[in-house]
C-alpha cells in the first residue's frame, strides 16, 4: 500500500499488520465475540433510540449518583475480563504437567497474569470503591452533589479511558509481560522493547489522573459539604472510611504517577533511573512503587470496612459498637499504611534492623484491624440479626478476612518471608484479603445500596446462590495455593515438572469454576431482579430500616437528593429522626441550585485515548494533535462561566408530591 | 435500645430536622486546590528523593561541581523570586478592584516567568552540547527530570496566567476570576518554594561537592 517506508513509519509509527494477533486462535475468538457483542449492543442502542438519552442523562451527567453507578458498571465489565484471565491461568496450571505445555505459551501466559493483576486492582477494585463512595457519600452527609461536579465526570472518563487503553492491547499489539508492577530492569526498554509496557504505563497514567482528582474531590466534599450539625464525630462510618481512603489516594497516587513517569523517561528518552548501567538503580523503582502500593491496598480495604460497619449496624438493628474506636482505628490504619512498604521486599537485602522495623510495623497494623473485627462482633452480640444478602457477605468476610490477616502476619516475619517470598503462599494471602475483604465488601455494598440507586431490591435467592458459590469456591481455589506455597512453588510459572503437585492445581481450578458460577449467579440476580422489579419495588426509600441519611430520601433519590437540607444531631441521623417524630415536609419548597451537565469530560477522555495510543505506537503526530486539543478544550471549558441552573420550585413540588403519594400508597 | 446515648433522647419535643432555606456550604475551591498542590508536592518529593539517591551516581561522568555555573543560577533564581513579588502586587491590585493594575502586574510576572524558562533552557542546551545530557548518568537523569519538571510547571503557570489575563480583560474582576487568580497565586508561590529546594539541594550543595 505504501511504497515509501518513511511515510508509513511517520503515519503508523511502529504499528504493522503483524501486530494484529490474527494467528492466535484464542484472541481471534475473543475478538469475534467482543465485536459481535459490541455490534449487537450498538444496534440495540440505535434501534431503541437511546443514544440521545444515554448522552444527555448519563455520559455527560455530573450527578454523583449516576457517575457512581457508571463506575460500578465499569468495574463489573472489567471484572468479567479480569476473571477470564484468572480462569485461563487456572486451566493452564491444572493441565501443564508431565511434559504437556498446556494451551498458553509462556509469552501469552505472562501477559495474562500481568493483565489479570492490573485489571483487578486498577479497573475492578478501584472503580468499584470509587463508585460506591460517589454514590453514597454525598447522600450520607446530606449534600446535593460533590464539591466539583464537573471534575467528578472528568475523573470517571479518565478512569474509563485507562481501562479502554488496556483493553485495546488485547487486539492491537500485546500487553506487558512483566507482572502487575512492571519491575525494571525487566520493564526497561532493553528487556521489554515491545509495546506491552507502554500500554501498561499509559493506561495507568491516564486512569491515575482520574483517581487523584476524584480523591481531591471527595475530600473537599466530606470536609466542606456536610449538613449542618454533622461534626466529624457524627459522620457515618462509611463516610469516615471514605475520607481516609481519599486522603490515602491523594497522598499516594502522585507517587505512582511520578514513578511511572521516570520509567517512561527511561523507555522513551534513554535516561538511566532504573537501568543496570550508568548509575541506574532498579531497587529505587521497587521502593517507590511500593510506597504507593501499600497505601493502595488500604485504599481498597477501608471503604469495604465502611460498608461492613453500615451493614452490621443496620441488619442487627443496633447502634454500631465502638463508633469512636472504629474511627480511630481507621485513622491509625491510614497512617500506618505508609510505614510498612518494605515488607514487600524483605529479600532486597536491606539488613536485619531495617527488616525488623518494617516487620514490626506490619504486625502492628493487625491491632486496629482486629479492633474493628471485635467491634463488628460486639455489634452482632445481642443484636436482632437479619441474614439478608449484605449481612451474609459480611459474615463471610469476617471469617475469610481473619484467616487472610493471619497469613499476612506470618508473611510479616522477615525470616519466614525469606522462605515464602514470591511463592504461591503470598498469592493465596493477598487473594484471601482482597477477595475476602474488598470484593465481599463491594458485593455487600451493591446488595445493600442497590435499592437506593434503582428503587427496587435485588432478588435475594440469586444473591444467596452467588454468595455461597463465591464463598465455597474461594476456599477451594486458594487453600491449595497456601499448601503449594508452603511446598515452595513460586508464582508466575506456567509449566510444572513434579506430577505430585497437579492435584492441588486441579482443586484450585475447580474452585475457580465455582467462583465462575458465583459470578454467573450475580449476573442472573441482576436480570431476575430487573424482571421482577415491580415485586421487589421499594416505595419507602428505606427498605432495610436504615440508620443513615441516604435512607431518608426517596429511592432513587431526586437529582437534588434532599428537598431541604437535613439537620443532624446524631451519627445515626436517620434513625434519630425516625425515633424523634420527624415529619417529612410537604410544602414550602424553594428553587434548588444545581450544576449543569457537560460533554467536556467525555471529549477529554476520548482525546486521552488518542494521545496514549499515539505515544504507545510512536505515532508522534497523533500524540501531538490530541495533546494540543486536550489543552485547548480544557482552556475553552474555563471560558464557560454559566455552569449552574435552578430547579424551579414547582418542579420540586411535583417531584415531592409524587413521593408523598408513593408513601401514602405504601401505608 | 440500651446503647442509645444521651444526646438523642427518645422523649421530649421534636427538634428542627431540616433547613427551611437554601443551604450554602462555604466554597470548597480553595481547600480543593490546596489538596491538589499537596499532591503535586508529592511528585516533587519523589523527584527530590530520586535525586538524593542517584545524585552521586556519576557513572564516571561529570559531577555538579564540573557543570553548574552559580551566577547563571543566581540570575535564574532572581527572575523567579521577582515574579513571585510581582504576583503579590497583582493580588494587591485585585483586592482594590484595580483591573488595569492587576493586568499590568500579571504581565510583568509572566515576563519574569518566561525569562526564568529562557535561562533554564539556555543552561540545558549548553549542558547537552557539552555531552552532559540526561542520558549520560543517573545523576544527570535525576537532575534534568527534577529541574525540568519544575520548568514544565512554570510553563503551565505561564499558559494559565495568559488565559486568566484574557478572562480578566474580557469579564473583569468578577468573583470567579478572583478565585481563579487566588488559585494561580498559590500555584505560583508553590513553585517558588519548590525552586528554593532545588536551588539549595541541587545547585548549592552540588557545587559544595
Amino acid at each position: 500500500m505504501f511504497s515509501n517506508p518513511d511515510l508509513y513509519k511517520f503515519i503508523f509509527g511502529r504499528l504493522t499488520l503483524d501486530q494484529i494477533p490474527y494467528h492466535e486462535p484464542i484472541l481471534v475468538a475473543t475478538f469475534t465475540a467482543v465485536a459481535l457483542g459490541g455490534i449487537a449492543l450498538l444496534a440495540a442502542l440505535t434501534y431503541f433510540r437511546v443514544w440521545g438519552y444515554l448522552w444527555k442523562e448519563w455520559l455527560t451527567s455530573i450527578d454523583h449518583k449516576k457517575i457512581g453507578i457508571m463506575y460500578v458498571v465499569l468495574a463489573l465489565i472489567m471484572l468479567l475480563r479480569g476473571f477470564s484471565d484468572a480462569l485461563m491461568m487456572r486451566l493452564q496450571q491444572a493441565i501443564a504437567f508431565n511434559g504437556s505445555e498446556g494451551y498458553l505459551p509462556p509469552h501469552h501466559y505472562d501477559q495474562v497474569f500481568t493483565a489479570h493483576g492490573v485489571i483487578m486492582i486498577f479497573f475492578v477494585a478501584m472503580p468499584f470503591v470509587t463508585g460506591l463512595m460517589n454514590l453514597v457519600v454525598p447522600l450520607q452527609i446530606g449534600a446535593r452533589d460533590v464539591s466539583f461536579p464537573f471534575l467528578n465526570n472528568f475523573s470517571f472518563w479518565m478512569t474509563t479511558a485507562g481501562a479502554i487503553i488496556i483493553m485495546i492491547s488485547l487486539f492491537i499489539g500485546e500487553f506487558a509481560k512483566t507482572g502487575w508492577l512492571a519491575y525494571p530492569p525487566l520493564s526497561g526498554i532493553a528487556y521489554s522493547p515491545d509495546v506491552g509496557v507502554d500500554y501498561y504505563i499509559w493506561g495507568l497514567q491516564v486512569a491515575g489522573i482520574g483517581t487523584t482528582l476524584s480523591g481531591i474531590n471527595l475530600i473537599a466534599t466530606i470536609v466542606k459539604m456536610r449538613a449542618p450539625g454533622m461534626t466529624f464525630m457524627k459522620m457515618p462510618v462509611f463516610t469516615w472510611t471514605s475520607l481516609c481512603t481519599n486522603i490515602l489516594i491523594v497522598a499516594s497516587f502522585p507517587i505512582l504517577t511520578a514513578t511511572l513517569a521516570l520509567l517512561t523517561l527511561d523507555r522513551y528518552a534513554g535516561t538511566n533511573f532504573f537501568t543496570n548501567d550508568l548509575g541506574g538503580n532498579p531497587m529505587m523503582y521497587v521502593n517507590l512503587i511500593w510506597i504507593w502500593g501499600h497505601p493502595e491496598v488500604y485504599i481498597l480495604i477501608l471503604p469495604a470496612f465502611g460498608v461492613f460497619s453500615e451493614v452490621v449496624a443496620t441488619f442487627c438493628g443496633k447502634r454500631l459498637f465502638g463508633y469512636a474506636s472504629m474511627v480511630y482505628a481507621t485513622c491509625v490504619i491510614m497512617i500506618l499504611s505508609y510505614l510498612v512498604w518494605l515488607h514487600h521486599f524483605f529479600t532486597m537485602g536491606s539488613g536485619a534492623s531495617v527488616n525488623s522495623f518494617f516487620g514490626i510495623t506490619t504486625m502492628i497494623i493487625s491491632i486496629p484491624t482486629g479492633a474493628k473485627l471485635f467491634n463488628w462482633l460486639f455489634t452482632m452480640y445481642h443484636g436482632r440479626i437479619r441474614y439478608e444478602v449484605p449481612m451474609l457477605w459480611t459474615v463471610g468476610f469476617m471469617v475469610t478476612f481473619t484467616i487472610g490477616g493471619m497469613t499476612g502476619v506470618m508473611l510479616a516475619i522477615p525470616p519466614a518471608d525469606f522462605v515464602l517470598h514470591n511463592s504461591l503462599f503470598l498469592i493465596a494471602h493477598f487473594h484471601n484479603v482482597i477477595i475476602g475483604g474488598v470484593l465481599f465488601g463491594m458485593f455487600a455494598g451493591v446488595n445493600y445500596w442497590f435499592p437506593k440507586a434503582f428503587g427496587f431490591k435485588l432478588d435475594p435467592f440469586w444473591g444467596k446462590m452467588s454468595f455461597w458459590f463465591w464463598q465455597i469456591g474461594f476456599w477451594f481455589a486458594f487453600m491449595p495455593l497456601y499448601i503449594l506455597g508452603l511446598m515452595g512453588v513460586t508464582r508466575r510459572v506456567s509449566q510444572f515438572d513434579d506430577p505430585s503437585l497437579q492435584i492441588w492445581f486441579v482443586i484450585a481450578a475447580v474452585g475457580a469454576g465455582m467462583i465462575a458460577i458465583g459470578i454467573a449467579c450475580f449476573l442472573i440476580q441482576l436480570v431476575v431482579s430487573f424482571m421482577k422489579r415491580e415485586e421487589l419495588r421499594d416505595h419507602t426509600g428505606d427498605p432495610w430500616n436504615g440508620r443513615t441519611l441516604e435512607w431518608s430520601t426517596s429511592s432513587p433519590p431526586p437529582a437534588y437528593n434532599f428537598a431541604f437540607t437535613p439537620i443532624v444531631y446524631d451519627h445515626d441521623a436517620w434513625w434519630d429522626m425516625k425515633n424523634r417524630g420527624y415529619k417529612r415536609p410537604t410544602e414550602g419548597f424553594i428553587p434548588i441550585h444545581m450544576p449543569k451537565n457537560t460533554g467536556t469530560g467525555v471529549i477529554l477522555g476520548v482525546l486521552s485515548i488518542g494521545f496514549a495510543f499515539g505515544m504507545i505506537w510512536y505515532m508522534w503526530w497523533l500524540a501531538a494533535i490530541t495533546f494540543v486539543a486536550m489543552i485547548a478544550i480544557t482552556i475553552g471549558h474555563t471560558f464557560n462561566y454559566k455552569r449552574d441552573y435552578h430547579i424551579p420550585a414547582d418542579e420540586v413540588v411535583k417531584t415531592e408530591n409524587e413521593r408523598t403519594k408513593q408513601l401514602a400508597g405504601q401505608v | 435500645m440500651t446503647t442509645h446515648t444521651a444526646n438523642a433522647p427518645m422523649d421530649g419535643e421534636t427538634p428542627a430536622f431540616y433547613l427551611k432555606e437554601e443551604h450554602h456550604p462555604e466554597g470548597s475551591t480553595m481547600l480543593g486546590f490546596w489538596i491538589y498542590i499537596m499532591s503535586d508536592c508529592l511528585i516533587f518529593a519523589v523527584l527530590f528523593a530520586t535525586y538524593a539517591v542517584l545524585g552521586h551516581s556519576y557513572a564516571a561522568g561529570p559531577s555538579p561541581a564540573d557543570l553548574f555555573e552559580l551566577p547563571l543560577v543566581a540570575l535564574n533564581t532572581a527572575m523567579l523570586l521577582f515574579s513571585s513579588i510581582t504576583y503579590g502586587f497583582a493580588m494587591l491590585a485585585m483586592e482594590k478592584d484595580n483591573k488595569s493594575g492587576t493586568l499590568m502586574w500579571l504581565t510583568i510576572t509572566g515576563i519574569f516567568g518566561a525569562l526564568f524558562i529562557f535561562f533554564e533552557l539556555y543552561e540545558f542546551y549548553h549542558l547537552i552540547l557539552d555531552g552532559a545530557g540526561p542520558q549520560r548518568s543517573a545523576f544527570l537523569s535525576a537532575f534534568f527530570t527534577l529541574v525540568g519538571t519544575h520548568g514544565l510547571h512554570v510553563t503551565t503557570g505561564i499558559v494559565w496566567l495568559i488565559t486568566l489575563m484574557v478572562q480578566v480583560g474580557r469579564y473583569g474582576l468578577i468573583a470567579e476570576n478572583k478565585r481563579r487568580l487566588m488559585c494561580l497565586s498559590m500555584f505560583w508561590h508553590f513553585l517558588d518554594v519548590v525552586w528554593i529546594g532545588v536551588f539549595s539541594l541541587v545547585y548549592l550543595m552540588g557545587v559544595l561537592g
